[in-house]
């Protein structure tokens, strides 16, 4: 585990961020339409539940009592599959197959093809529920570990995840924490043009949550808030991390454009060059 | 036991379900505020911390069992059949059919005998819904031994099973040592050129209307497909075969359900070795309305009398029809 809390620690994290949207990038020139801007956006995020927060337990990753990632935005599953040959449970030369036909790496998670991964979404509003479902089987069984589900911003126009944010405090299980990636567009535009969802913490705490704003690319504002899960929680627990649509590459920041589609050669070598370069900047600190 | 009693199918739906919870402390239930009309709250005789409430929320009880078989529990939600497989489609689609999640749908009241409630909760397309879905097996019990005997089946068969239910009381006319095999249609009566073809409930009626038509010179057979999905195939077509008229019967649209399922296989058959005609009978292509189940069911030609008058009409020209 790498402790965030000194700055070699915090810039290992920040590296390993990087290098999530630098193997992201690569995996991608392999295939076709790729989700660009919401896989990007959520990079510090999952490097900091991957990388700092998570007992994956390994090499054991079937231990009973390992937390739970479930990604509830089903179209940014590459980040987490990047994170998985990151941390060695798939090789990278495996990305290479993303949606591709027979690839266990299917364009929105699997769980038979690939049962490393929790729980199968794609279909938007579902990943939260799951969740609740995890946790209320833990605590039948006795069962002690986190659940954390990462949701778009977007994605919270689906009713059923209010449904969701309501049985998880009903039956008060303080251990599933949801993280929203608010990156501020969908797959038509803003999130503000197209249905707003504010005001977003309002909304949590009149559900019964604890919920912060932070930083989404400050990885040191992340690990902060994912240190309030620590078992001794009143009130389940949602980060609204306010990120940057396409964080890293310049020309894909802040636009829905690179929401979902395929990008020439030449957009993929002038990415991997500004990735690079970042990457070259946390390598000299 | 009880070969004569008249019971509905929910109704041993709660004990065979309290019997499973006794068994074996990874079953649970759930519901959606409808626990006590679809039996499921029965599970609290054996262990209240198994029932879980999920309020007036059908998307997210199919998730969330979906959850809770991943950690290995075997789960059966519950709600009228209606809202438990239309309102959640997307969720037992995504969650619970796609990765054979081991959750037991429970469709109860279904069919047009839930009644007085009217179309809104009535179900005539939950059979079609489910029965289009990958990796779903569709089992839908006539009486309450074969409730008895599904629930166990269903129990353990791991992965996705939808479960008609009713709240239309029938006799047993099955007991519980009839033989029942999963997939394997049952014969209950045999006939002459005629056979009537049905499941659930309204088999009853269908048995009754094959007394009738007896009594008047016209000898049919009867064959319960308790087991829509996978349908057995080998039956089917050695009824094509035998038989010159083929009747499916049932408390479910016409478009989608067994009759659908049967003019798929028998369409498919080579034309010479086939003899028979398939007629559907059944909702057509309607809704429902309030009233009472026997009045519903009269309404739909889908008692005794409706049944056989629909089979003379269609076998005898002169007849006329239901």
């Amino acid at each position: 585990m790498i402790d965030y809390r000194n700055r070699k620690g915090r810039t290992d994290l920040e590296k390993k961020a990087w290098q999530l949207r630098l193997e992201l990038l690569r995996m991608f020139s392999y295939g076709k339409a790729h989700h660009f801007g919401g896989c990007l956006s959520c990079a510090e995020i999952v490097a900091a539940l991957f990388f700092y927060k998570m007992n994956h337990k390994l090499p054991n990753f079937q231990d009973p009592e390992r937390d739970r990632f479930i990604m509830s935005k089903g179209h940014s599953i590459p980040t987490q599959y990047v994170a998985l040959a990151m941390l060695g449970l798939i090789s990278v030369n495996e990305l290479k197959s993303i949606k591709s036909l027979g690839s266990r790496l299917q364009g929105h998670p699997d769980i038979l093809k690939l049962p490393l991964l929790e729980a199968p979404t794609g279909s938007l509003g579902q990943g939260l529920s799951y969740a609740n479902g995890l946790a209320l089987a833990a605590r039948l069984d006795g069962l002690q570990f986190d659940v954390f589900v990462l949701i778009g911003d977007g994605e919270l126009q689906e009713g059923q995840l209010w449904e969701a944010a309501m049985t998880t405090h009903h039956y008060r299980l303080n251990n599933v924490c949801a993280i929203v990636d608010m990156n501020g567009y969908q797959s038509q535009g803003a999130v503000d043009m197209i249905k707003s969802i504010e005001p977003l913490a309002d909304k949590w705490r009149a559900f019964g949550w604890h919920s912060i704003r932070v930083k989404g690319h400050d990885l040191k504002e992340i690990c902060q808030a994912l240190d309030l899960v620590n078992g001794q929680q009143k009130k389940p627990i949602s980060i609204i991390a306010e990120t940057v649509k396409g964080k890293g590459v310049s020309f894909m920041e802040n636009t829905f454009k690179y929401h979902n589609l395929d990008i020439s050669p030449e957009d993929y070598r002038r990415a991997e060059a500004e990735i690079l370069d970042k990457l070259g900047q946390l390598n000299e600190l | 036991m009880g070969e004569l009693r008249k019971e509905e199918t929910r109704d041993r739906f709660g004990e065979a379900l309290v019997m499973l919870a006794r068994q074996d402390r990874n079953v649970i239930a759930m519901d959606c505020d409808l626990g006590r009309s679809t039996r499921s709250f029965r599970i609290t005789e054996v262990d209240p911390k198994r029932f879980i409430e999920m309020g007036i929320a059908e998307q997210d009880m199919i998730s969330t069992a979906a959850g809770l078989s991943r950690m290995g529990k075997i789960v059966f939600v519950n709600s009228f059949a209606t809202f438990v497989t239309g309102r959640a489609f997307d969720q037992i689609r995504q969650q619970i059919a796609l990765p054979r999640s081991n959750v037991k749908i429970c469709g109860s009241s279904a069919g047009l005998t839930e009644g007085p409630d009217g179309a809104t909760h009535q179900s005539v397309v939950d059979v079609a819904l489910m029965r289009a879905l990958p990796n779903m097996t569709v089992l839908i019990p006539a009486d309450g031994n074969q409730t008895e005997q599904i629930v166990n089946a269903a129990y353990s068969l791991r992965g996705p099973v939808y479960i008609r239910l009713s709240r239309y009381a029938t006799t047993n006319y099955t007991t519980i040592g009839t033989p029942f095999m999963l997939g394997e249609a049952q014969v209950l009566r045999e006939g002459e050129k005629v056979v009537l073809v049905s499941y659930g409930p309204v088999l009853q009626n269908v048995l009754t209307a094959a007394s009738l038509l007896e009594s008047s010179g016209v000898h049919v057979g009867v064959v319960n497909f308790h087991t829509i999905k996978p349908l057995d195939k080998n039956k089917v077509c050695s009824l094509a075969k035998q038989y010159r008229y083929i009747f499916s019967i049932e408390e479910h649209s016409i478009i989608g359900g067994l009759g659908s399922a049967l003019s798929e296989i028998i369409a498919e058959m080579d034309g010479i070795s086939r003899t028979a005609t398939l007629v559907r009978l059944g909702v057509q292509d309607r809704f429902g309305e309030s009233g009472t189940g026997d009045e519903l069911l009269k309404k739909h030609c889908l008692d005794p009398e409706g049944i056989a008058r629909s089979v003379v009409g269609r076998i005898e020209p002169e007849g006329g029809s239901c």
